[in-house]
């Protein structure tokens, strides 16, 4: 039979011991162990019998992909053949030369820049929505609903939206402003339309963060600079700004890396056509398309390399974030 | 007016237009569901209203034609087994980490949390050959399998929970003699209960709504769920506005009543969900 570790008594009654991290946790938890009662076999088996899905799960759907992949990068395996030769770091020069398949990159740039608008929009829509505002749940939903829309339905949406005629077009003509703009019809404008459809379906959830987090500053704060005199603007920079550092760390790492890896819109709405194929997009095509797993798994790996590397360095300039808000 | 009032009105003007933005392309595909093939063609715009306003012919040609039938019961298969594994599996792995010491626990650990940090998108090339090599291709265990095996949020979330179950209980319970499976089933499991409603509203939205893992792994017509089978409309249907835009409302209703039936949970769902 297994024996719980028993918890120092600080642990025990402390909020902070709850939201410890797991490693934290674990190493706080390395203590000796109480006597064994029954057969010690039992006693080391135990927490492994809970582990064994988990862990077999965990190891066949990320950690082998993750080895595999890394290995197909340096071949010209095309997904199927027994045969594949080892071609060193050719993809990987494929990748960064090939000005068609680094193209990508600057697709990005477009999710990229409508990540930072969806950020400010979202911060101030959270701030004056946690202050009293009429109908403000209704706002709330109304905001956050999009994100919980399935994706293709959200494409079809803004295809219609942006079709030749439909509801841009319209809404425009209402203004007195009869365009007929193939929104989707050149690559600068698809890939802002495109963008702005992302802003429209994930603001909602950066929004419902930060509302959590204001919310979770300490609400004599507010009253205390209330009494202060100090304006909603001075709120804004002194208290709930640095109250939600954390999260807006969070997001700005999420976005980066959601940006790179833009996928479900761009690829319901045009399906790469018109310059606006994603990093995404494009290693789905080579290796389901063409067959080109090796020079995928370059691919995949390269863009694997750069999210890690955006959250390493975002771990080093704000070290200790601590972002659970439960 | 004072500057405070300015203010205000700045700030409402401000919510109106999110909404009209928000409402707008949503609302103008809910009308042109209820048009006929004639009224979406005829030039008269998007935004004018149908003529039949009861007019639910688009909606019957798309649940028959489009296969919704099939699609929604893939999805609801798919949706309870998966999430169902979730549960178990998450807080199975938060029971064995917060409550044992054994040999590699910090290795185990570190495994979870690095496997954090590693987006789904991007192994998906090498994830294919392995579900491929299993046998899983083209059947529902597929996504499944990818569903239940990769959530690490949810395992962070139970931990969470599991950690603030006082320890005493287990300790009572072993006293009367229960083992540690009993412990689990009859003292933690539920206890867990606000965590498992947090993963199950989480976790069931995003499977729900997910297209990349059953479009790659479950091209079969039959097998399409609801992503799929309504990306499928895109070609049979490319001209038929109507059509289409009643199979994305058939999509987006059920998610409507959910929200608004649940919205307190989802939103405490989704705040915890995506910060850890």
């Amino acid at each position: 039979m297994a024996h719980a570790h028993p918890r120092t008594p600080g642990q025990e009654a402390g909020n902070a011991a709850v939201r410890e991290r797991a490693v934290q946790h674990a190493s706080r938890r390395a203590g000796p162990e109480p006597a064994p009662r029954r057969t010690r076999a039992w006693r080391l088996l135990t927490p492994w019998l809970f582990l064994l899905a988990p862990l077999a799960l965990l190891i066949t759907f990320t950690y082998a992909p993750i080895a595999n992949m890394v290995a197909y990068s340096f071949t010209d395996w095309d997904g199927v053949s027994p045969e594949l030769h080892y071609t060193g770091a050719e993809n990987y020069a494929e990748i960064f030369t090939r000005e068609d398949l680094f193209q990508v990159f600057w697709v990005s740039g477009y999710y990229l820049a409508a990540s930072v608008i969806q950020i400010v929009a979202a911060l101030y829509f959270a701030t004056i929505l946690s202050f009293s505002v009429r109908f403000r749940n209704f706002f709330k939903g109304v905001l956050f609903f999009p994100s919980l829309v399935n994706g293709v339905a959200i494409g079809f949406v803004f295809l219609y939206f942006f079709q030749d005629g439909g509801t841009l077009d319209t809404v425009l003509g209402l203004f007195g402003h009869h365009t007929d703009h193939a929104w989707l019809g050149t690559p600068v404008s698809a890939n802002v339309s495109l963008a702005g459809v992302s802003v429209w379906r994930y603001l909602g959830m950066n929004f419902v963060l930060f509302l959590g987090a204001i919310q979770s500053v300490p609400a004599e704060l507010y009253e205390a600079a209330e009494l202060d005199g100090a304006a909603r603007w001075h709120q804004f920079r002194h208290i709930i700004l640095p109250g939600i550092r954390p999260v807006l760390t969070l997001t700005v790492i999420l976005s980066v890396s959601g940006s790179l890896s833009a996928f479900e819109i761009p690829y319901i709405m045009t399906g790469g056509a018109t310059g606006t194929e994603t990093f995404v997009i494009q290693t789905v095509k080579l290796a389901f398309q063409f067959n080109k797993t090796g020079l995928a798994s370059a691919a995949a790996v390269v863009l694997l390399l750069i999210i890690l590397l955006v959250t390493w360095v975002q771990r080093r300039l704000v070290p200790d974030d601590r972002v659970d808000l439960v | 007016m004072t500057r405070r009032a300015v203010a205000r009105a700045l700030v409402y003007l401000s919510l109106i237009g999110a909404t009209l933005v928000v409402l707008l392309p949503l609302g103008v595909v809910l009308l042109t569901s209820l048009k006929t093939e004639r009224e979406t063609a005829d030039g008269s715009g998007a935004l004018t209203l149908p003529r039949h306003p009861f007019n639910f012919h688009n909606y019957v040609t798309a649940f028959r034609d489009g296969g919704m039938l099939t699609a929604f019961g893939n999805t609801a298969v798919i949706l309870v087994v998966s999430v169902g594994g979730t549960v178990l599996i998450g807080s199975m792995t938060a029971y064995a980490i917060d409550r044992f010491t054994f040999r590699f626990r910090r290795l185990v650990v570190a495994l979870f949390l690095v496997a954090a940090l590693v987006p789904g998108v991007t192994t998906q090339v090498a994830t294919f050959q392995i579900v491929h090599s299993l046998g899983m291709f083209d059947t529902r265990w597929a996504p499944i399998a990818l569903y239940t095996g990769t959530d690490i949020v949810s395992i962070y979330i139970f931990l969470q929970f599991v950690r603030s179950i006082p320890l005493s209980l287990d300790e009572a319970a072993r006293l009367d003699g229960a083992n540690a499976f009993t412990i689990y089933r009859k003292i933690i499991f539920p206890l867990l209960k606000p965590a498992i409603a947090t993963v199950v509203i989480v976790k069931g939205i995003a499977v729900y709504n997910d297209f990349y893992i059953p479009f790659l792994y479950m091209p079969s017509q039959d097998l399409g769920v609801i992503s799929t089978s309504l990306f499928r409309f895109k070609g049979p249907y490319s001209a038929h506005w109507e059509t289409i835009s009643a199979g994305a409302v058939l999509v987006i209703l059920p998610t409507l009543i959910v929200f608004l039936a649940l919205q307190k949970y989802i939103y405490n769902g989704f705040m915890r969900g995506a910060t850890r």
